[in-house]
């Protein structure tokens, strides 16, 4: 019962698949604005009115070139090629609209997708109608059947039901027409006329569309809504409320799909009650006078204007108060004229800046200090802000004044070894809207490059970015180099793995001026205004060195106190598998095998919560909207993502790659060799693992990874003979993507785009994680709910190194090389083995029942020397990118 | 064979996995014929443009060549060969073997019009494609008769040089060089002939353009009807990369929905890419088709570094299709370019030990 229907893309419509839209724009009969760019010969610009419906959110396109003074067979022709030019728009199934035949069989005979004619109908009777089917079903397209015979179009109730089920006897039994390819319309026809005969039109359709659902099996309903209104064409306002409530009712009655304006689309449920109440009088024919009570509320809207009042209210204020607006509630529609008339009234433009904008801005700042905004708003405001500001630009330059003097200015970077940079641009972004100088040196950044610009750009502070752990390391060095270059400047850290306790006692001590740790963007501020004001400088900083001494003698108590195993307990402690009695599953390849995925099948696998946890909004998808504080900004910031999210995945905005493989392994000790083939012949490659070595109460086991691999060769016990596998996933483009929307000022975007970007990422990982437990076998039968599967309620782990399981991130190169991740998934690893793109996952799979995830926590010298051997490395290599973990100072 | 009613290919079809030959065109160019091959006693002065690398034309100058092939793939237990015609239209051997020249700079419709209609070409391709068929014929049921084991014969009618749906100027995104028309009067000009000489089963194949395998949809109807026929029908379309999709841009799923209304019996992926990378959609259509599936890719990328010009041998090859029957996706195996009798012997051997992908005949697409 399925139509399935095709452009580039498959649209399936089962049952379930809810209202298809069928844009209505690219009509020429229905749209003036399409009508005036063909009849000029614009193609380009109809092609623009194609894509808008399309990104609207049109499920199919419906092309209708039917004007008397063109050659409607020559335009369909051409348009429906250039169509097929444009990958976007040929996603999507067409359907060819004319009411002459040539015209429709010239469509069909340029499509290659399966697509759908718009119509065909008993009106020269029979024989006539089953040629028709017959080629339609010969081009291999689904028609829709007007409720149209001898007689006429169908107006009544019973009318519609007889026509419709004779022509699908007809075009069933006599044309061999599948019924799943079979739309009927029944004719929606325009109410509130005036005219008596017209009262009934909407419930006789809605009735006629419940009786074809349920007598004529397969067969579904399609209709031109926007007939419906058209005795009130000029009043948009009314028309739309009839079109959402029209909708409402006859998709309740099961109307499969409709000929509607995609992307303006009114909520019922957001009409205005006493509009809603008149429509839906005049729409189910409820009472004598519901046209004119229609009418008079239409009158009414008239006369107030066409904008709705809500929006109006504020446009009306005084220049200064609708850029305060504006800025406040993020809206950038009217920006540049508003601080346009702000300009002229001003005397020069810095005082527009200085004036109206940064009163504006200062409203938001004390909004959001005061926790009544959050900071996707923020971020919005600060896009309206740069947007004015970048208007106001060729002014101040035209001025030759030296611009508004900011507070201060502050060199930021990702640190060299990583890209990670969502964070950094937040901050950046807020301290801007609060009139600092940024000078962002993006990602990747060594230290010399941080302190030239800094002495050369004459900064007032310095913030430091990472994620990955060996940025910790990298900070320290930069630190150092401060220090030993002579600077003084305030240095800012941050990132999802800084902390104050590692800045206070691993970074500070290396840096004799202001070393502060900045937990996130709402901080940034404070410490910055506190740390480059004079009089509030050195209270300030006082008090962070006192913390962070504080700080420092906790952790040298706490460190004493904590006594680990020696390894050898460590080790005797492990957990105890018993291999003897296991069975175990073999994955259904060997090797490397490349996954690129589309992005809309990833999207069911992301992890929404930490999506939040980025933009600071803390809670867990999707309790979080239920939140009385932040639940509506968490709503907002969802739906920006989803809108966002819905182009990256219809336009292929990003490209997700991926590999992942699988290779026979055996456990040796704490390590895994893992072999190329079957037979085991030769070693390929070795993976190192860490154990705890903490103090663990009765029942507790020391968890090293390796444990979770049977130690038994292939040769002594082929049953036992274990697989280790490995992936590395990226998504592609968002880097490039971010910086087009930075172009155009709108970090919000920006920001965003790497969001999404780092979250299909980890949802790829998922998804492929799926695809290995299928392979693997277990994987077939698993059923897990959305919420299940995010809290990893499967069998077997995916850790990943440089996570607290597996704390070494050169594991990496070595998954890197075996899996050639660069070749097959583009990614890179820069040297200190952070992932580029940014947006990438990578780890090793264990399929045993009892792997799960854990952390090494601290390790002693022992493990250290004894791991830096078994790698063929030095203790001090070994002992640098592990020192997070060390339970000794070096 | 009883077959209760059923086309006995289908009859088979159920029975287990049916072997598919592997490459004509690479086999031929092992002979490395001449000019003077080519051209044969026939065609010895000629007039026209060089004939050599037309393979189809051999099936008039050089059948023993085409008959050896067949013949050797029969022996390595293909149950199914096809006809030496894969670019055997008007269309596809235009450039051989038409006379005339594009008037307006480039090859247009006006031009593909004069291609379609000339006499002396439509007369002298449907010879190429009846004795096409008469070889294969001929092969298939002498050693059907030797072995006891019935033989097919499918007619292959590949892609052509030119597309319904692709411009080929990409300063002018509406041309097309070729219309729908022309596209399926090329391709019923060869089923017809086909379907005169004898082949037991149409077999539209390489798909690269939806536009051009529904054109050939259409012509065949045609063609059934103006012979008398009725034959099953093979669909096999081309993934051009690792996206999925195919050079006109349709992903795999939207593919199968473009062609379902043809009421095809087996419906698979051929030729361009090698079975490493072919996989996933091999695995996706096996996935969501309700026909009989088919694969036979390459033998890998062509790589003109290795001895055979293919990077996969019969020995590397085999076991890598025979997976996917292992995992019971298929129901029909072969090879495309760069295969040769050994590899299919090979993939015979290896594949007669898995069943056959179950179609559940009650999932149509209508």
């Amino acid at each position: 019962m399925i139509l399935r229907l095709s452009g580039l893309e498959p649209l399936n419509i089962t049952p379930e698949f809810g209202f298809a839209v069928i844009g209505e724009r690219t009509n020429i009969t229905g749209s003036p604005k399409f009508s005036k760019l063909i009849l000029a010969g614009d193609f380009e610009g109809a092609l623009a009115v194609a894509r808008q419906q399309v990104q609207g959110g049109a499920n199919l396109l419906d092309v209708n070139m039917d004007e008397g003074m063109i050659d409607s067979e020559a335009a369909m022709i051409h348009f429906l090629d250039l169509i097929g030019s444009e990958p976007e728009i040929a996603r999507i199934p067409i359907v060819i609209d004319s009411s002459k035949w040539s015209v429709i069989e010239a469509g069909l005979k340029c499509v290659q997708g399966k697509a759908m004619v718009n119509s065909i109908s008993l009106k020269n009777g029979e024989e006539e109608f089953v040629r028709q089917a017959r080629l339609i079903r010969r081009y291999g397209a689904a028609t829709i059947v007007m409720a149209f015979d001898e007689q006429g179009q169908a107006d009544n109730r019973q009318r519609k039901i007889d026509i419709c089920s004779r022509a699908y006897d007809v075009l069933t039994k006599h044309a061999d027409f599948p019924a799943n390819d079979i739309i009927f319309d029944p004719n929606i026809l325009t109410i509130a006329t005036g005219l008596e005969e017209h009262r009934n039109y909407a419930v006789d359709f809605l009735e006629a569309t419940r009786w074809i659902k349920k007598n004529l099996p397969g067969a579904r309903v399609s209709g031109g809504v926007s007939n419906i209104s058209f005795s009130f064409r000029g009043n948009n306002t009314v028309r739309e409320a009839m079109h959402a409530a029209f909708l409402f009712h006859a998709i309740r009655a099961g109307l499969d799909m409709g000929i509607v304006n995609a992307g303006q689309l009114a909520v019922y449920e957001e009409i205005e009650p006493d509009l809603r109440e008149r429509v839906e009088d005049v729409l189910l024919n409820r009472r004598d006078d519901a046209t004119e009570r229609l009418i008079d509320f239409a009158e009414n809207v008239k006369a107030k204007g066409k904008t709705p009042v809500a929006d109006a209210a504020w446009r009306k204020e005084p220049v200064e108060e609708r850029l305060k607006h504006a800025l406040v509630k993020g809206i950038v529609d009217h920006i540049d004229a508003d601080t346009e008339e702000a300009r002229q009234k001003c005397k020069r433009p810095l005082e527009v800046i200085e004036g109206p904008l940064m009163a504006g801005m200062s409203v938001v700042g004390d909004l959001f200090g005061a926790g009544k905004m959050f900071l996707p708003q923020v971020v919005k405001s600060a896009r309206v802000m740069k947007k004015a500001v970048a208007y106001l630009m060729p002014f101040m330059e035209a001025e030759k004044s030296a611009g508004a003097k900011p507070q201060g200015r502050i060199v930021m970077a990702t640190v060299k070894g990583d890209v990670h940079d969502i964070g950094k641009n937040i901050v950046g972004v807020v301290l801007q809207c609060n009139n600092y100088d940024v000078v962002d040196l993006g990602v990747m950044v060594p230290a010399a490059k941080i302190l030239e610009t800094a002495r050369e750009k004459k900064a007032d502070a310095i913030g430091l970015s990472g994620l990955i752990t060996p940025s910790l390391d990298e900070m320290v060095h930069v630190a150092q180099e401060m220090e030993r270059e002579g600077f003084r400047l305030p240095l800012l850290i941050g990132g999802a793995t800084t902390s104050r306790a590692h800045t206070a006692v691993k970074i500070a001590p290396h840096y004799r001026a202001s070393t502060v740790h900045v937990l996130d963007a709402s901080r940034a501020v404070g410490v910055v205004n506190s740390l480059l004001n004079e009089e509030l400088k050195s209270a300030f900083d006082n008090k962070t060195r006192e913390d962070y001494e504080r700080l420092r003698q906790e952790y040298a108590a706490k460190t004493r106190e904590k006594k680990l195993l020696t390894l050898d307990k460590a080790r005797a402690n492990r957990i105890q598998i018993d291999w003897s009695s296991y069975v175990l599953p073999k994955p259904e390849f060997l090797g490397v095998r490349v996954c690129v995925p589309m992005l809309g099948d990833l999207v069911p696998f992301i992890d929404w919560s930490p999506f939040f946890h980025a933009w600071e909004l803390r809670g867990r998808y999707p309790a979080i909207f239920d939140d009385p504080k932040i639940g509506k900004q968490a709503r907002e910031l969802f739906d920006d993502a989803q809108a966002l999210l819905d182009r990256i995945v219809a336009k292929n905005l990003l490209i997700a790659r991926g590999v992942h493989a699988f290779w026979p392994a055996n456990s040796v000790g704490d390590d895994v060799d893992v072999y190329a083939d079957e037979l085991r012949p030769e070693k390929v490659a070795t993976f190192y693992f860490l154990r705890q070595q903490m103090q663990k109460s009765s029942g507790q086991s020391n968890y090293c990874l390796a444990d979770f691999i049977s130690p038994e060769s292939a040769i002594r016990n082929p049953q036992l003979a274990d697989y280790l596998g490995g992936f590395a996933v990226s998504v592609h483009g968002a880097d490039e993507l971010a910086e087009e929307f930075k172009r155009e000022h709108d970090d919000y975007s920006a920001i965003m785009t790497k969001a999404l970007a780092d979250r299909l990422a980890e949802a790829f990982a998922e998804y492929l994680h799926k695809q290995t437990r299928i392979a693997w076998g277990f994987g077939r039968t698993e059923q897990l709910s959305y919420a299940d599967l995010i809290r990893e309620k499967y069998r077997g782990i995916r850790p990943a190194a440089g996570y607290p399981a597996c704390p070494d991130h050169a594991e990496k190169r070595t998954l890197f090389d075996l899996l050639n991740a660069e070749k097959n998934a583009g990614v890179k690893l820069t040297e200190s083995f952070a992932m580029h793109p940014g947006a990438s996952v990578s780890g090793l799979y264990f399929s045993h029942p009892d792997a799960k995830y854990f952390g090494v926590g601290q390790i002693g010298q022992d493990q250290i020397v004894d791991y830096a051997n078994r790698r063929g490395e030095p203790v001090a290599a070994v002992e640098k990118r592990l020192a997070p973990n060390l339970d000794y100072g070096i | 064979m009883a077959t209760n009613g059923l086309h006995p290919l289908e009859a088979l079809l159920r029975e287990r996995i049916v072997v598919l030959d592997g490459a004509m065109g690479t086999m031929i160019q092992r002979y490395k014929l001449s000019e003077q091959d080519y051209r044969g006693k026939r065609f010895a002065d000629w007039k026209g443009k060089d004939l050599k690398g037309s393979l189809e034309l051999l099936n008039l100058t050089r059948p023993q060549v085409v008959e050896e092939i067949h013949v050797a793939y029969l022996d390595a237990g293909a149950d199914i060969i096809e006809t030496n015609t894969f670019s055997g239209t008007t269309i596809g051997l235009h450039d051989f073997l038409f006379q005339g020249e594009p008037k307006r700079g480039r090859k247009d419709q006006e031009f593909f019009q004069r291609v379609v209609d000339d006499v002396d070409l439509r007369t002298l391709v449907h010879e190429i494609n009846f004795e096409a068929a008469k070889i294969a014929r001929q092969a298939a049921d002498r050693v059907g008769n030797e072995t006891g084991q019935q033989r097919f014969v499918g007619g292959s009618m590949g892609p052509l040089p030119v597309a319904g749906s692709i411009s080929p100027d990409v300063n002018d995104p509406a041309f097309r060089a070729v219309s729908f028309d022309q596209l399926r009067q090329t391709y019923f000009d060869e089923a017809k002939a086909l379907l005169e000489g004898g082949v037991d089963l149409l077999i539209v194949e390489t798909i690269f353009d939806t536009l051009n395998g529904k054109a050939a949809l259409f012509a065949i109807p045609d063609a059934l009807e103006k012979t008398g026929r009725s034959v099953p029908l093979m669909i096999s379309g081309t993934v051009i990369d690792k996206s999925g999709r195919n050079l006109s841009g349709q992903t795999v799923e939207a593919l199968l929905i473009s062609i379902a209304h043809a009421q095809p019996l087996v419906v698979g992926l051929n030729c361009s890419l090698g079975p490493v990378e072919m996989e996933p959609f091999i695995e996706e259509l096996a996935r969501i088709s309700p026909y009989y599936m088919s694969a036979y890719p390459n033998a890998g990328l062509p790589d003109a570094l290795s001895p055979t010009g293919f990077p996969e041998t019969a020995e590397t090859f085999a076991p890598k299709v025979a997976k996917w029957a292992e995992n019971g996706w298929l129901n029909v195996v072969g090879g495309c370019c760069g295969t040769t009798p050994d590899h299919i012997r090979a993939l015979a051997k290896l594949v007669s030990q898995f069943s056959p992908r179950v179609v559940e005949t009650t999932i149509s697409c209508t």
